[in-house]
């Protein structure tokens, strides 16, 4: 359907595009939207705004699906856009918190910034294509995108995804983003959205595979990166949100990876798997705070007793992402590591790293939150069914939705991501299962870095350097400087000098009419004088 | 017969006394005689030039009458704000007649 006509050839229509691609993400999108939802009622009994919440939700999701059946990038950013909104509202949901306040305009202005560099990307490919479709860009190989320019625009769009799915550096606003209720984390920072970025670039994978490759080894090698630097971020920080916040970036950029080595079945693989499994991970960790009223793990410990049912499918959730068979997780990030390694060997070995990272940070988490003793002045209590329905439904989907797509295991690579995650498990429960020293000793020999880690290796100062210093002092300022003495200086100069010139001429309109009449007989005969002497 | 350029001198010298008159003299009645004389200075202008550059036709005439008859409405006008003025100010000199200024 045509809904806004540039020129002949150029033009943006709203479609529904319907393809093993979107359907799988309308599957994720649906289920995990259902769940959180029905969680949601459990969760947010007795809140403030409970109806301002769910028009909210609904809102989300329906840009969410828009955005998964979007024809052409144009439709595709409007709807990125919109679930840009709606979860800004989201985590400002509490919006008597300063916290939530200021972590959702981090999140709106930083993903604003990225979806910048997406619109310039989004214009220079269609001024020189022509068109805004998928379909028609991707089609033959991309033919139609090859050109000079197709690196600097697949490199923009990138940045949109990049902002979008929280890749480094411009990851900042999704740890922050956790201050929004933990079902909005589960749904959008975890499942759907932030997983848009990587849904974009398989969309238009095409296009980055034939007109732009290099733009994919940076994808690859960002994506490396931020796998690796999330998950040891992942390793020192102790609000559980928070945790989880990091390794859904580490998973991304897993997907990120995947996408750069060109094995789109394998990142969309892994989107679908991680979706469930992180969902139910942020679901349980919801349930568990809902219990404790706290985010904090050394609030917590010995909830199995408690909490069985929230301990079990949070178990599962955990063998799942960090690659235990038979559990989904353990299929998609074999494939992933199957295709770094056919690709290229230290990618694989930071990957590799990573899977052992994930595993001992998970069991970190799960060892502290559901093991070891800790004394509660009430003793919480497992949450209502309408809160543990959810977690059992995504619990089995985690255990079977990694024999929905038939795969070939490479058992010798898939050996060792297991290896590595149970190297990591068992490193985890060597120090945090049992009252143990070993992980202060090993904080107090890596101090420094340990510090560094747990202050996110100072990104976010960084960031406000580079913003207080570069923008606010070096350009800001300037501009402002610039406006307050130049461009109101001039329109202030024009007012003053008017003024002092009408005084200074105010005497020759005395209110004397003869005077007036001298000056006018006078100015007659002077003109009269001129044309006599000229002509 | 007058030539025309007699009237015309007439005329002239009518124009230059009004101008004269309204430049210098301080009482405001004197003002509009003198505003009268240039524009009777004006209408016998016209009632010459149409005699005697185009015989045949009216319109100077004509003019001149409705410059009389405008002259007259506009006498009366006048004399109306310069009443309204002796009673406001208590005089009719020119020279303080400034008020609308400030």
């Amino acid at each position: 359907m045509e809904w806004l006509r540039f020129n002949d050839t150029l033009h943006i229509d709203l479609g529904i595009l319907l393809d093993p691609l979107s359907v799988m993400m309308l599957t994720v999108v649906g289920v995990v939207a259902l769940m959180v939802v029905v969680f949601s009622i459990g969760y947010m009994k007795g809140e403030r705004g409970f109806g301002r919440y769910f028009g909210l939700l609904g809102l989300f999701v329906f840009s969410m699906l828009g955005l998964v059946v979007a024809t052409n990038i144009f439709q595709m950013y409007i709807f990125w856009e919109l679930v840009g909104a709606s979860s800004y509202l989201l985590i400002g949901f509490y919006y008597t918190r300063p916290a939530a306040v200021k972590a959702s305009q981090k999140a709106f202005i930083v993903t604003r910034f990225a979806d910048l560099g997406f619109l310039i990307g989004i214009l220079i490919l269609s001024s020189y294509t022509g068109t805004f479709d998928f379909a028609a860009l991707t089609a033959d190989n991309a033919a139609i995108a090859v050109g000079p320019q197709a690196n600097w625009a697949m490199a923009l769009i990138f940045m949109g995804a990049a902002g979008k799915s929280a890749m480094f550096p411009l990851h900042i606003w999704l740890p922050d983003a956790m201050e929004g209720p933990t079902p909005v984390s589960a749904l959008i920072h975890a499942a759907t959205m932030v997983v848009a970025g990587v849904y974009l670039i398989a969309r238009m994978f095409p296009v980055f595979q034939f007109a732009a490759p290099d733009v994919l080894v940076l994808i690859t090698y960002v994506g490396a990166f931020t796998a690796l630097f999330a998950a040891v971020i992942a390793i020192t920080q102790t609000d559980i949100k928070r945790v989880l916040a990091f390794s859904t970036i580490s998973q991304i950029a897993y997907m990120m990876v995947a996408l750069g080595v060109a094995d789109v079945a394998a990142s969309t693989f892994h989107l679908f798997t991680h979706a469930f499994f992180k969902a139910l991970l942020f679901l349980g960790a919801g349930a568990v705070i809902h219990a404790v009223h706290s985010n904090e793990m050394s609030r917590m410990g010995g909830l199995r007793k408690f909490m069985p049912i929230t301990h079990i499918t949070f178990l599962i959730a955990c063998l799942s992402i960090s690659g235990i068979p038979p559990f989904s997780g353990f299929f998609s990030k074999d494939e992933i590591l199957v295709a770094a390694f056919h690709h290229n060997p230290v990618v694989f070995g930071v990957l590799l790293l990573v899977a052992g990272l994930t595993a001992f940070y998970m069991f970190r988490l799960y060892f502290r939150i559901f093991w070891g003793a800790h004394h509660y002045d009430r003793p919480p209590h497992e949450a209502p069914p309408i809160m543990t329905i959810p977690l059992i439904v995504l619990a089995v989907l985690t255990c079977v939705t990694g024999f929905v797509v038939p795969v070939h295991i490479d058992w010798a690579i898939a050996s060792a991501g297991v290896v590595a995650a149970v190297i990591g498990i068992v490193v985890a429960w060597r120090f945090y299962a049992k009252p143990s020293d070993a992980p202060a000793r090993l904080a107090a020999r890596w101090a420094g870095f340990g510090q560094a880690a747990s202050h996110r290796f100072y990104i976010d100062e960084a960031w406000l350097w580079v913003t207080r210093r570069i923008i606010f002092g070096g350009i800001s300022r300037p501009v402002a400087w610039f406006d307050r003495h130049i461009v109101d200086g001039a329109m202030n100069a024009i007012g003053s000098g008017t003024v002092r010139v009408s005084e200074t001429i105010e005497p020759v309109q005395g209110g004397k009419v003869q005077s007036y009449a001298i000056l006018f007989v006078l100015s007659v005969l002077l003109i009269t004088l001129l044309v006599f002497v000229l002509c | 017969m007058i030539p025309m350029s007699h009237y015309l001198i007439v005329s002239s010298i009518m124009f230059f006394v009004g101008v004269y008159g309204f430049i210098a003299r301080k009482n405001l009645l004197a003002v509009l005689i003198s505003i009268e004389l240039i524009l009777n200075s004006v209408e016998i202008n016209f009632s010459v030039f149409n005699r005697y550059l185009y015989p045949d036709h009216l319109e100077g005439m004509f003019f001149s009458l409705f410059g009389i008859a405008i002259s007259a409405a506009e006498t009366a006008v006048a004399i109306a704000i310069i009443i309204n003025i002796y009673r406001v100010a208590g005089n009719i000199d020119v020279r303080h007649i400034d008020k609308l200024k400030h």
